[in-house]
């Protein structure tokens, strides 16, 4: 909301929740609403009686992933080795880099600087292990800096042992124990710690998180590799009306550049910049990793009319996503087209123009439910034959399957006779020959209780039309009134 | 009831399934004789020579609500397949088209409800000889449909017959039988024809039909099918 510029006064309690199990709770606490009293993991409810002004928004903890993880790449400006810590942490190596900065608290500054731009708050500390930091970071004084040796656990001694990295459970034992700093804790014989909390994983063991604090046990910071980024633009000295002419320069250049890092992409965003300040994205994903120049030009065609050019554009760029490894393969000597590229190609051309929900992709599931033996996948995702095969069908299906059964009118021997005559979309069919019943129970790890069972029958009417009706519920199944009968499908 | 009597017109020449496979690679069209019989789906897959490259299946919204879609798991024959709903005639025509310049798919099958302004003779011709370009059969399934002009190269109307005798369970339908009409064809002189498909072995035998009007207005039901 801050990057917005809409956010709320910070003199107002806000919250952001997330569905618990009795209802929505409270994720996270701005400084107003902790100085209410509101704590994480409280109901909303409850909260809202305390606090009746509260402003409740929704988490969106997968967006929060993201963009941490992007901040943390963004970090790199800093230090080259960055990790993200948590839902809420990031943690840099700085050894050897804070010189750059001028000095380690100069570091801190500017950071928090940067951060406050970017309307970001942020608490930092400096410390020689990944567990003093973190400790410090959150109960620790402001832009805590901490020298390694024995001042470290001086430091770290006044803090209270949540500051451990320890789960929930673990501090209530350790409150109930009487141990409320981390210097308490310390104070305690190793071989008591040891066979109390031995067994422990890691987050419930304070003995570990202790000994990663003050560095006996290291922990060293993994970096992630940010995915290469590969990207052609094109500057235009004067504005222009319509970008059609650039993009196959762009798409040269860019396949160029994969070409070069023996690369393809996946996703292809093409951003075209206004003059006057307004950003147009066209945004397309492609079946199976390519860096066929020709293709991608292909794919944009009859996009780009859907851009509103205003006064012209000055900058367009063409950004490649989802960057996999393609080798450069030649499968046939006599240089004809390779029969491999063609489908995924004409996937990515139907999908570029109707969308990739249009274009789907039906495969055998193992169910005995109809509706479910059969899973429609986009296109893409999975390549064309997988969980082909895989699935042994051994009951006669019908060819089609109507998307929802339709209810139909049915004479039947009450109670469980096959159908006689049936009235569907206000024509009557009488029944000349019937196969059945398949009884098809429902399945009771998925469905919801009080779904009923079904007896299908494969009928023939008397034009010759064979038909899949199907009697939901019995007589008497105490799960709802008198059966209904559906028509589900046609066979061949 | 007697045996039946041989066919009194002039036998028509009989297409087999391996002929209609290796000359299907052009546009055909189906005319299915109701909205909602499956027995033109089943003649057109049953057209198709096996294989294991994948089908594009592209339809309409219209035909998709009416008369259902595909069901992968009674597919004839296992093969994967790439569906295409649209809600408009004039993209169906352009999926098609665009699938016919792909020379690696089995098939492409269409599925156009009514008669829309967009399906003229035009457009047909185009997919005809896209067709015939790229050596992939296209099938264009036309439901509430009366043949009107067109290109395609062969032109069938398709209806469900009573099911052959069920070989264990004599009140349960058999295999399928169709009711086939080529009513305009370049290769094959039209003629009409009754089809049955045998499942558990892939194949459609072609049979003249039955002139005994007493049993071909029949409803097939088990008294009436015990003749011979």
């Amino acid at each position: 909301m801050a990057r917005q510029g809409n956010a709320p006064p910070d003199d107002l309690a806000v919250v952001l929740a997330t569905e618990g199990a009795h209802g929505p709770v409270i994720y996270a606490t701005n400084r107003a609403a902790r100085a209410a009293g509101i704590t994480t993991g409280a109901r909303v409810v409850d909260v809202q009686a305390i606090c009746p002004d509260l402003v409740v928004e929704y988490a969106d903890i997968v967006g929060d992933a993201r963009a941490l993880a992007q901040l943390m790449l963004w970090a790199r400006r800093w230090c080259p080795w960055t990790v993200t810590d948590g839902a809420d942490g990031l943690i840099f190596d700085t050894t050897g880099s804070d010189h750059l900065w001028g000095g380690e608290a100069a570091m801190l500054i500017e950071m928090e600087t940067r951060l406050s731009l970017l309307g970001l708050s942020a608490q930092l500390a400096v410390a020689p292990t990944w567990g003093a930091a973190w400790a410090l970071a959150r109960y620790g004084a402001v832009r805590a800096m901490c020298p390694s040796g024995d001042s470290m656990a001086a430091m770290l001694a006044p803090l209270p042992v949540a500051g451990l990295r320890l789960d929930r459970e673990t501090l209530v034992v350790l409150q109930r124990l009487g141990l409320k700093t981390i210097a308490a804790l310390a104070a305690v014989p190793r071989l008591s710690l040891a066979r109390r909390f031995g067994r422990c994983a890691l987050p419930a063991n304070p003995l570990l998180r202790l000994d990663q604090a003050v560095g006996v046990l290291g922990e060293p910071v993994a970096s992630v590799d940010a995915p290469p980024r590969v990207r052609a633009e094109a500057r235009l000295p004067d504005p222009i009306q319509d970008p059609t002419h650039y993009l196959p320069g762009l798409c040269d250049d860019l396949c160029a550049q994969l070409a070069h890092r023996g690369l393809g992409c996946r996703k292809l965003q093409l951003t075209v910049y206004r003059s006057d300040g307004e950003v147009s994205m066209v945004d397309l994903v492609i079946a199976s990793a390519s860096r066929d120049a020709r293709h991608l030009h292909g794919l944009f065609k009859d996009k780009l009319d859907r851009i509103n050019p205003g006064y012209g554009f000055d900058l367009i760029t063409l950004d490649a996503g989802m960057v996999d490894a393609l080798a450069t393969l030649q499968t046939r000597l006599d240089g004809t087209s390779e029969a491999d590229v063609q489908v995924p190609q004409l996937i990515d051309r139907l999908a570029a123009r109707f969308g990739s929900k249009a274009v789907r992709h039906p495969l055998v599931h193992p169910s005995h439910v109809p509706e479910r033996a059969e899973r429609w996948a986009s296109v893409g995702r999975e390549s064309a034959g997988a969980g082909q095969g895989t699935v042994e069908i051994t009951k006669e299906r019908p060819i089609r399957l109507l998307t929802t059964p339709e209810e139909v009118r049915v004479l039947y021997a009450v109670p469980e006779g096959p159908p006689a005559q049936f009235v569907w979309r206000r024509q009557t069919h009488r029944v000349t020959r019937y196969e059945g019943p398949e009884r098809i129970a429902p399945e009771w790890w998925k469905d919801r209780p009080g779904t009923r069972l079904r007896d299908y029958f494969k009928i023939e009417d008397q034009t010759g039309k064979r038909y899949w009706l199907y009697r939901e519920g019995l007589h008497e199944d105490g799960r709802g009134g008198d059966p209904r009968w559906f028509l589900h499908g046609m066979f061949a | 009831m007697r045996c039946l009597p041989a066919p009194t017109s002039p036998p028509c020449p009989e297409p087999t399934q391996g002929y209609l496979q290796a000359h299907a690679r052009t546009l055909s069209e189906v005319f299915a004789a109701q909205p909602t019989d499956g027995g033109a789906v089943g003649f057109v897959l049953s057209s198709l020579a096996a294989a294991t490259a994948p089908i594009l299946w592209v339809q309409d919204l219209m035909s998709q609500t009416e008369s259902g879609r595909p069901y992968v798991p009674g597919l004839m024959a296992a093969r994967p397949v790439i569906h295409v709903t649209l809600p408009r005639a004039a993209d169906v025509l352009w999926a098609i088209e665009e699938g016919l310049r792909c020379g690696s798919l089995a098939a492409v099958i269409g599925e156009v409800w009514g008669a829309p302004a967009v399906l003229d003779f035009t457009a047909t011709r185009r997919l005809a000889t896209r067709a015939e370009a790229s050596g992939v059969p296209c099938w264009l399934l036309r439901r509430a449909a009366v043949p009107d002009l067109s290109a395609a190269r062969n032109r069938w109307r398709v209806a469900s017959l009573p099911s052959a005798a069920h070989p264990h369970d004599a009140a349960a339908p058999g295999n399928p039988r169709w009711q086939l009409e080529l009513f305009r064809s370049r290769k094959v002189p039209p003629g009409t024809w009754v089809a049955t498909y045998d499942r558990a072995a892939d194949r459609v035998d072609f049979s003249a039909p039955f002139r005994d009007r007493a049993l071909a207005d029949g409803d097939g039901a088990a008294g009436q099918r015990a003749a011979g």
